[in-house]
């Protein structure tokens, strides 16, 4: 037993120590870096062909140096180059009135409020269909195996339809695409808390029995506090694929609106840098939503005893 | 409004037998875990029938199950030519080469602990991402045709596939870990009669999760342009042509070609993973 | 007689940094093992017996001291299949059956497929487990999985055999068999067995020399011949000699502060 005792004590000093940390940080930094100097050398590469041909055509000879700095500012480059994607982002958000359809906060919060609309109605559905299964033999045989076959069905592509056909019978704006977000958020979160629910073995059930526990009691004492981590686990699986519902929910034709519309306007008109900010903007959105959900993890465990 | 009685009826007598099968004796039967869902299903699809008729709905809104079935037999060879340009065309290669690219990838980077630390945060935090917002560029790189949407794919499989492969490669407990140390096996060996093996379930996780996404990749990539066939495209033309009841058909064969892609990728799981608790029963 | 000696520990040290400050695993640990020997290391925990017994193996560097096996350091022994060793688990793996298992060490060492075979049913006669080899771990009872791995050490022929800890987590009955058969394999194959355990029953039935051991810092307090024959009925722990050995190392245990 001896190394037993040792071994997780030198792991917490390993993991604790502040030179460990300062190599992961290094670590990732490195790896930043290696893929900006490769995002920058891809850059030249790809539009380097557009400034010969234009000097080409011109009858002019290009040097190196003014190739290389001519990949950099072109205006429908093949590949922008990051710097070029981080001045239109600040150029959208920060020097842009929100309320202008020019500002890429707008867009950003267009789909945003339709991705947490939807969110919130999928998770609540979901969370009342898995305690429905868990409490109902009947459902959990019926439903159970079609919220795990649904898993593994491209749902997002009735995406279009959905937005078409209620369009058609007068719902519009924000309601169609909450609705898909919605769709896509509820499976997740169905199948993780019944997992969930269903997480306390026998013995601790067995426990609640001793004292004649109600359904209710079981349910408020036992199940539902150990459901909390899958709870955490699968809900931010349900944002991040609320959020991918609410921009695909965007391409059907008409959208003008939205980081969905932004990509699909940007690709009409070869907006490259559009398409590029638009998709950073989705991946911060994305980052702080999981982030965010993360973070009330670690809140909510904590307090609950079950995460240091 | 006989139509919507009828099933209403159905769908009633339906939800009983299914509640009694569920509450007999032989609700573990292998019978009574098919026929309870089947139930469910029939009972949805008569009902769904039923009120379109019973109603009037108009099928530019929703078609009956009727309806789409026989659009989907009728179009059999089109549905065909659109499976194979976006299923084995755009999906099936694309999943081949992101999860082998990952594969390959997470063994190397495995090699150095300097690599995993640096790239397993980045990568963690690029497959939650709404990496299908690639897509419009990766059509304007590689065209219209199937090899911009295998390219949608690959990026969308890769980081799952990489996360997975790497954490299962570090499932090997130390004391499996001194074993082959006492034998003074070679990085190779380790890799090959320990590490490899006991990654597995964790490689087959991320082959299963990337079926999906795969499908999705493909088709919603459609959207961004495409030839004149393909399943995206399919649904995003009858969409905007109103003929639903093909929209409904081609996601039938999405469904399909989904839950297909998933059972096999699965029974290969099973087949490889034999020993793994979850999969003994 | 004298015999060979096998392994010379020569004022071993060892120390770990860990969150709380440095901790002392190893103190000044000297020890000689002769050929044949059966060596048990018993303490309670943290007095440094596995990571001794690591150390022998090479699974561990001491920071202090020197320790030779068969003339060589630790690695080169290893290198020359020197010992076979046994986890306190059996650490089967579950996608190979018995016999693959069995088989791990021998391929990676680059034994043919015929020699292989041959060996496999050698020692799976060895351990009592003829027939079993198809079987995979899981479909076996823990006892059986640990007679498995003892298989599995034994297989490429190593003439030392560590084991730490290797029945601690079956129950009394099945333990009391299987130290009755470890005695029976150990006399018929002559290996030089170093054991770590923390039954003081175990320690005295099984051992020619028993070394006490004590933490903080770990060191050997005592180190007990045995006068026990070598031919060892169970019952032979009911004999006063048998009770006169268990008792000293009690009072070893004690004197080391091994209670507190």
């Amino acid at each position: 037993m001896a190394h037993a005792v040792r071994l997780p004590s030198a792991r917490i000093f390993v993991e604790q120590s502040g030179g460990r940390f300062m190599r992961k940080l290094l670590a990732v930094l490195t790896v930043l870096a290696v893929i900006i100097v490769g995002w920058y050398g891809a850059a030249v590469a790809l539009n380097a062909k557009w400034v010969r041909d234009q000097a080409t055509r011109a009858g002019v000879e290009v040097s190196f140096n003014a190739l290389v700095a001519d990949t950099m500012q072109q205006e429908r480059p093949v590949l922008p180059a990051p710097h070029q994607v981080v001045q239109e982002l600040w150029k959208t958000t920060v020097q842009k009135k929100i309320t202008s359809k020019r500002s890429l906060v707008f867009h950003a919060w267009i789909t945003l409020s339709a991705t947490l609309a939807g969110f919130i109605i999928g998770t609540v559905a979901g969370i009342l269909l898995a305690v429905g299964i868990v409490h109902n033999r009947a459902m959990d045989m019926s439903v159970m195996p079609w919220a795990i076959a649904s898993q593994t069905i491209p749902i997002l592509a009735i995406a279009p339809m959905i937005i078409v056909v209620l369009n058609s019978i007068g719902v519009q704006g924000l309601l169609p695409k909450a609705f898909i977000s919605a769709y896509l958020s509820f499976f997740p979160v169905v199948v993780g808390m019944v997992k969930g629910l269903r997480a306390p073995d026998a013995m601790q059930l067995d426990l609640m029995k001793t004292y004649s526990a109600s359904k209710g009691a079981i349910f408020w004492k036992l199940r539902l506090p150990s459901s909390m981590p899958y709870f955490f686990a699968s809900m931010k699986i349900a944002i991040a694929a609320a959020l991918v519902g609410a921009i695909v929910a965007e391409l059907p034709a008409g959208a003008i609106r939205g980081l969905g519309a932004r990509m699909l306007t940007g690709s009409y008109y070869g907006q490259t840098i559009q398409i590029w900010s638009a998709l950073f903007m989705a991946a911060l959105l994305a980052a702080c939503l999981v982030g965010i959900v993360g973070m009330l993890q670690r809140l909510t465990l904590r307090k609950m005893g079950m995460a240091s | 409004m006989m139509d919507l009685l009828f099933a209403l009826l159905i769908w009633g007598g339906a939800t009983v037998v299914a509640i009694r099968i569920a509450n007999s004796p032989f609700y573990t039967a292998l019978w009574a875990k098919l026929a309870v869902p089947a139930l469910l299903g029939v009972s949805i699809l008569v009902l769904w029938e039923g009120i379109v008729r019973g109603f009037g709905v108009s099928p530019v809104i929703l078609p009956p199950p009727s309806a789409i079935a026989s659009q989907f037999a009728q179009s059999i060879p089109i549905l065909w030519g659109d499976f194979v340009q976006t299923f084995v065309k755009g999906a099936l290669s694309g999943y081949i080469i992101g999860c082998g690219a990952a594969f390959v990838i997470a063994i190397l980077i495995d090699r150095s602990p300097f690599l995993r630390e640096g790239l397993m945060p980045v990568g963690n935090f690029l497959a939650a991402m709404p990496i299908i917002g690639t897509a419009p560029i990766l059509v304007m790189w590689f065209g219209f045709d199937w090899q911009s949407k295998a390219a949608v794919v690959v990026l969308m499989v890769f980081f799952p596939m990489l996360v997975n492969t790497v954490q299962g490669l570090a499932e090997t407990t130390a004391m499996q870990r001194d074993l082959m140390k006492t034998y003074s096996a070679s990085y190779m060996q380790t890799l090959i009669k320990l590490r490899l093996p006991a990654a597995m379930p964790f490689v087959f996780n991320g082959l299963k999760i990337s079926t999906t996404l795969a499908l999705i990749g493909a088709i919603v990539a459609e959207f961004f342009g495409s030839p004149i066939r393909g399943m995206g495209f399919r649904i995003s033309t009858e969409v905007g042509a109103l003929n639903l009841d093909m929209v409904w058909a081609e996601i039938a064969v999405a469904a399909l070609a989904g839950s297909a892609f998933y059972g096999i990728v699965a029974v290969i799981e099973k087949g490889v993973t034999f020993w793994h608790p979850s999969q003994r029963g | 007689m004298r015999q060979e000696t096998i392994i010379k520990a020569d004022q071993l040290d060892l120390t770990f940094q860990t969150n709380d400050g440095p901790v002392h695993a190893l103190k000044d640990v000297s020890l000689e093992i002769d050929k044949g020997d059966f060596v048990s290391f018993i303490g309670p925990s943290g007095c440094g017996k596995t990571t001794f017994l690591r150390v022998m193996a090479g699974l561990e560097n001491p920071t202090g001291g020197t320790i030779s096996v068969n003339g060589m350091t630790p690695d080169e022994a290893r290198q020359n299949r020197a010992y076979g060793y046994v986890f306190q688990a059996a650490g089967l793996y579950p996608w190979r059956t018995i016999g693959g298992n069995i088989k791990l060490p021998l391929e990676i060492m680059g034994f043919d497929k015929a020699e292989q075979q041959k060996r496999v049913a050698k020692v799976l006669e060895l351990v009592d487990l003829v027939g079993f080899d198809k079987k995979f771990p899981w479909q076996l009872s823990g006892g059986m999985q640990q007679r498995a791995s003892i298989a599995r050490a034994l297989a490429f022929d190593a003439d030392i055999l560590l084991m730490d800890e290797p029945f601690g987590a079956l129950d009394e009955i099945v333990r009391d068999h299987l130290n009755e058969q470890l005695l029976a394999l150990w006399a018929r194959t002559e290996k030089t067995i170093g054991f770590v355990t923390h039954s003081i029953p175990e320690a005295v039935y099984l051992s020619t020399k028993i070394v006490v051991m004590s933490p903080r810092p770990g060191r050997i307090t005592d180190v007990i011949e045995s006068t026990l024959p070598k031919e060892r009925p169970l019952d032979i722990r009911d004999t006063p000699e048998f009770l006169e050995i268990a008792h000293r190392v009690r009072e070893g245990l004690r004197a080391g502060h091994a209670y507190d």
